[in-house]
């Protein structure tokens, strides 16, 4: 049980705010002083909306005392900066954006606000989502709660450093490469990437639309359950967006795993990974082995190839959505008197070295000459990577492995080297080139005390099983260690 | 496929397709950094992709039509408001055409 109502799981905050034995506005004001007294030091937002949470606990009090309170009402959430909520500056951890006021919702939001939940902020990420370590940012780096001279993983760094440090309860992030599985690794939570296509990307500052999907990061399976069930479904504003029906997450949480194939992929075993962190998902393995789940060895056979894949698509996309930052109708603009050097100069000077160099990448593999080479050439590979998932998943309900192939690496350890950086996401690229969904799990500590994350990775539609599988690995006897750094 | 060499030239001509103003410093970090890169990616070409068709989207959906109809969007003044130079109701622009 927790010490501090900022340390509650949504679960147990949910029980006490409609048992009214605590308010609304009690659990907010925890948060904003968590985030008031741990801010200086770990920077995981860039925006903290004091006020606009306070009303927002007020109108929840008024509905839990009348008894008609939906699903998160009351509930404190930080929300990614990629993400927009009308009149809240969304910078997206960029310069170019850094006054920029959404006049609209993403649906994501909607769907919390009318799901009663709080809005605490918006919090730090790489520039445009673009990066594994939350150091790309034009807002600071975040720093890991568990060990401040490291990375909190990325891009959905502050996300996962606010749930870690018990800012929130919840956080919401965007997961294009493993956005949201490795922080939530560096930082010790439960981060869960959907299905593509089964949350809305309306009003998800696009990065790589074929790869880019909203998912939760929370303190356990049964909360990132509860978010999923808010903002999962079909959406007429993205034509992505899938029709099926949403289940019911929690009522599937309390299902059993026996019998369950896990099947454990020989190529996400090899060469590269740290031997702590193969030594800590082993026996999560064996865990849920215990549980009467059957491992069974799959192999991926062009994971290999998946990076490189990856840094083609992903960059192509980038591109071509990041074409919309002209200096025209938002964002900076540098003085030009034609327009080339306005689209020039304002992108030149409101762009960061990281973003530059995607949209470089990218405009390479599209350009005449070099399209079939780059760009189609890793096309070809993605589906030859789909389609060893679908293979694989023939043998097996679920895919388990490690999230990252290291736990948390320190401050400006990569930064230097971009294909070094670019390598680190080895473990998470492939699932959204195929466009599974996956769930990180914190499953123990390394020597030094930083989290190492599970990784269960399932066929499109299946977060029903992930979280089941989830929520019955957490309750086999791990338990969250909170972060002694702050 | 032939090693591709990148050059100054080749970063120019990229940079100038994607809009950005490059300083000298910045195109010669680009240089090393791009052919390092584009190098690593290189090993796609290990792959034999003759018979193998490109995946453009995982979405199951396809493209669902509905009726084009307008909806009036009550933000139209909050949306102007965001850019950096208007006049009246309109984006301000450099002259395009003389």
């Amino acid at each position: 049980m927790a010490n501090a109502l900022n340390d509650l799981t949504i679960t147990e905050a949910r029980r006490l705010l409609v048992e009214r034995k605590i308010s609304a506005v009690e659990l907010t004001k925890a948060c904003l002083a968590r985030i008031a007294a741990t801010e200086p030091r770990l920077n995981a937002f860039i925006t903290v909306c004091e006020k606009e949470a306070a009303l927002q606990a007020e109108d929840a009090d008024r509905c839990l005392s009348a008894g008609d309170a939906p699903p998160l009402c009351g509930i404190p959430i930080a929300l990614k900066d990629i993400l927009t909520v009308r009149g809240v500056r969304a910078t997206c951890g960029s310069r170019i954006l850094e006054n920029f006021v959404p006049p609209y919702d993403a649906t994501v939001v909607a769907r919390l606000r009318s799901a009663g939940a709080v809005f605490l902020g918006k919090t730090n990420l790489d520039e445009f989502a673009m990066g594994s370590s939350t150091e790309n940012s034009g807002f600071g780096p975040t720093l890991n709660p568990y060990d401040l001279r490291r990375v909190p993983g990325g891009s959905s760094g502050g996300s996962a450093a606010a749930v870690a440090a018990d800012q929130c309860l919840a956080a919401l992030g965007t997961d294009t490469g493993g956005s949201i599985r490795q922080p939530a690794a560096f930082c010790g939570v439960v981060g869960l990437k959907p299905t593509y296509s089964r949350v809305s990307r309306y009003g998800v500052v696009a990065y790589a639309s074929s790869l880019d999907q909203v998912g939760p990061l929370a303190k356990s399976a049964a909360d990132a359950a509860l978010l999923l069930a808010a903002i999962a479904g079909a959406d007429p504003r993205d034509a992505t967006c899938s029709a099926r029906p949403v289940p019911d997450y929690t009522a599937g949480l309390a299902g059993e795993i026996a019998g369950v194939r896990l099947g454990v992929p020989r190529e996400y075993f090899g060469e590269g990974i740290d031997p702590e962190v193969r030594a800590r998902v082993e026996a999560a393995i064996k865990a849920l082995t215990a549980m009467g789940a059957k491992p069974v060895e799959v192999s991926l056979p062009h994971t290999r190839y998946a990076i490189a894949a990856y840094y083609l698509i992903a960059t192509a996309e980038a591109s071509a959505n990041l074409a919309r930052y002209d200096g025209v109708r938002y964002g900076v603009r540098a003085g030009a008197d034609n327009h080339l050097d306005l689209y020039r100069r304002s992108r030149s000077r409101g762009f960061g070295a990281e973003v530059k160099r995607r949209i470089m990448l990218g405009t390479f593999a599209l350009s005449a000459g070099y399209y079939d080479a780059y760009y189609l050439k890793a096309q070809k590979a993605r589906t030859l990577i789909r389609r060893d998932f679908l293979d694989a998943f023939e043998r097996c309900d679920l895919i388990a492995a490690a999230v990252s192939p290291t736990t948390a690496f320190g401050l400006g350890e990569k930064t230097s080297d971009p294909l070094t950086m670019y390598l680190s996401d080895v473990f998470t690229i492939a699932v959204n080139l195929g466009g599974l969904p996956a769930l990180a799990l914190p499953c123990g500590y390394d020597g030094r005390g930083l989290p190492v994350g599970l990784q269960l990775i399932g066929p499109a539609f299946s977060e029903e099983l992930l979280l089941r599988a989830g929520h019955a690995y957490e309750r086999c006897g791990f338990s969250r260690r909170r972060p002694a750094a702050l | 496929m032939a090693r591709l060499e990148i050059d100054s030239a080749l970063v120019e001509r990229v940079a100038r397709l994607a809009r950005l103003e490059l300083t000298e410093a910045e195109a010669d970090r680009l240089k090393t950094e791009l052919a390092e890169i584009v190098d690593y990616v290189g090993q796609l070409d290990e792959l034999d992709t003759s018979t193998v068709s490109p995946t453009t989207q995982v979405s199951e959906s396809g493209t669902p039509m509905r009726e084009d109809e307008a909806q009036p969007d009550p933000a139209g003044a909050e949306i102007l408001a965001g850019a950096p130079e208007r006049e009246g109701r309109f984006f301000k622009v450099p002259r395009i055409v003389e």
